[in-house]
């Protein structure tokens, strides 16, 4: 086997296209099923299930494969759109002065670079909105309930293992370690309160410490449009990867359409409602 | 129907030669019968010019029936223009209203270069179809009947459809990235499907790809315009077989 075959010639930038999109349909369907416990969970109850999960997502070897996975496939996804993008402008040098017309093929499929490139400037922003909070900066508050104790309202810290430790009784080291202060034990490790930060950015209402978003409508609105730039995007994604692995055959592909529409619509849709509840719930 | 005459405004490209710039002129032609073809209308054009001591326009055309592939013309947007299933030269000009401007211009595409006017250089497909479109038959006159193989009809049916692309390359006139996937897909296609062309399947899905990419034409997005636009019904399903004896023949093959 020629190493260049299934690197360098056109349908090999194809099979990976299409590898990697169907990879990362899989991926919206994971980070759906994730992003769902925002509204179907509610109260103090909520908060913890989504904070737990996350640090679950975190910590899973398995889903950490995953996630490098995920990172890999969008890093090639966009390095092959680009390649193949630039490549079929030097097929045609010179365009023609009637437009093409629009009825031999539909508005997404000859869009698809377009609505790559926008939802690439989604997911940088997304990146730098809960991504990058969570993963790198390193400055979310930890989750931090507060109870009514005889003596007035205490604070205490919720650990991973179930237990709760006094704010003022424990020392945080490495962002999400509980510690002993006289005597150096650790005590036990606390969770990221992701789910305020999300709250508070969806809402725009200070949120267990979490200070709001004063652009939370504008915020929701993005939100909203960029699962509409998706849905468009794999209106011809989906169907698409299944072609250009040479998957066709009259049984089926109808019903690989069909799913691939199904899919467009359903999946950017449930995305799009959770900060539109989430929203109207505050405000 | 009763043949009727229009009067029509023509843009068309004019180039002088390969390495000239074109650009698009205007030409009234008034008198044009609605039941004369597309390249008849041309040829009247042409006529007009030539009695006007003008260079006529240069265009393809060979059997003007539609089963040669020479005729081409991207006309208002569309490759063999508005009519559907049909060559340029089987499109007639009924097809158009009186008083209507009509655009025309050649195929685009990196490996189709303007020779002269509306006429391209198609050889890129020539060299596609020697890279391995073909089966080797021994001539020594011991040459097998090819009807002594067995096909199932359904094969043979897909084979004989395959096989009815006449390289006319109105697929990569069409296509937003000026990709020849629909013809080399047809051209591989004809012959996966029979057991002749199975022997250097693999070989020929290697060759005829590499040959395609190195003529410069684009990639295929799927976006299904080919099929539409091609003048004899050529499926995508060639595409997607296509796409699979590529990959078979790169993961098996010993280069």
């Amino acid at each position: 086997m020629s190493k260049s075959v299934l690197l360098k010639s056109s349908l090999a930038k194809k099979y990976w296209m299409a590898a990697t999109g169907l990879f990362l349909c899989l991926f919206l369907v994971g980070h759906l099923l994730g992003n769902l416990q925002l509204i179907t969970h509610t109260g103090e109850s909520g908060r913890r299930a989504f904070n737990e999960y996350a640090y679950f997502m975190a910590h899973n070897p398995f889903i950490k494969v995953m996630s490098w996975m995920t990172y890999i496939s969008i890093l090639f996804h966009i390095i092959d759109g680009i390649l193949l993008t630039v490549e079929n402008k030097k097929a045609r040098p010179i365009g023609y002065a009637h437009a093409a017309g629009t009825k031999s093929s539909t508005w997404s499929s000859r869009n698809m670079a377009l609505l790559g490139s926008l939802i690439l400037v989604f997911i940088v922003m997304h990146g730098a909105h809960f991504w990058y909070k969570a993963k790198v900066k390193h400055d979310m508050l930890l989750h931090k309930v507060t109870v009514q104790s005889p003596n007035g309202p205490a604070e205490l810290y919720v650990t991973t293992a179930g237990s709760y430790l006094p704010v003022q009784g424990v020392k945080v080291k490495n962002h999400t370690e509980f510690f002993e202060p006289s005597v150096d034990i650790k005590l036990g490790e606390g969770y990221k309160d992701l789910h305020s930060v999300v709250i508070a950015f969806f809402s725009g209402k200070e949120t267990n410490g979490v200070p709001g978003n004063e652009n939370a409508l504008f915020a929701v609105i993005f939100y909203v449009i960029a699962m509409v730039v998706l849905a468009f995007h794999l209106m011809h994604g989906f169907a698409s990867a299944f072609q250009s692995l040479g998957a066709r055959h009259p049984k089926y592909t109808d019903t690989i359409k069909n799913v691939g529409n199904g899919f467009a619509i359903l999946i950017p849709l449930l995305f799009a409602i959770i900060p539109v509840i989430i929203w109207k719930l505050y405000n | 129907m009763a043949a009727k005459t229009i009067n029509i405004t023509l843009k068309i490209w004019r180039q002088k030669n390969c390495n000239s710039k074109g650009n698009m002129e205007t030409y009234t032609l008034n008198d044009v019968s609605t039941a004369s073809s597309f390249l008849e209308m041309l040829d009247q054009l042409n006529e007009q010019l030539i009695n006007d001591k003008k260079e006529p326009v240069a265009f393809d055309h060979d059997c003007r029936e539609g089963i040669c592939g020479m005729c081409s013309l991207y006309i208002n947007g569309r490759a063999h223009g508005p009519d559907n299933g049909v060559t340029t030269c089987q499109l007639h000009m009924r097809m158009f209203e009186d008083g209507a401007t009509i655009y025309v211009e050649p195929w685009r595409s990196a490996a189709f270069p303007v020779v002269k006017d509306l006429v391209v250089d198609r050889s890129a497909f020539d060299r596609i179809q020697q890279a391995g479109g073909f089966v080797s038959v021994n001539t020594s006159g011991r040459t097998m009947d090819a009807n002594a193989i067995p096909i199932p009809k359904e094969d043979a049916d897909k084979a004989f459809e395959a096989a009815a692309c006449i390289g006319c390359g109105a697929c990569v006139a069409t296509c937003k990235n000026g990709s020849a996937m629909l013809f080399v897909g047809a051209k591989v296609s004809q012959y996966a499907l029979l057991p002749q062309g199975k022997v250097e399947a693999t070989q020929r899905a290697l060759n005829m790809v590499r040959q395609m990419d190195d003529e410069g034409f684009g990639n295929c997005t799927n976006t299904g315009a080919c099929e539409i636009e091609c003048p004899k019904g050529i499926s995508l399903d060639n595409i997607a077989r296509l796409n699979r004896e590529f990959l078979k023949a790169s993961l098996v093959s010993n280069k």
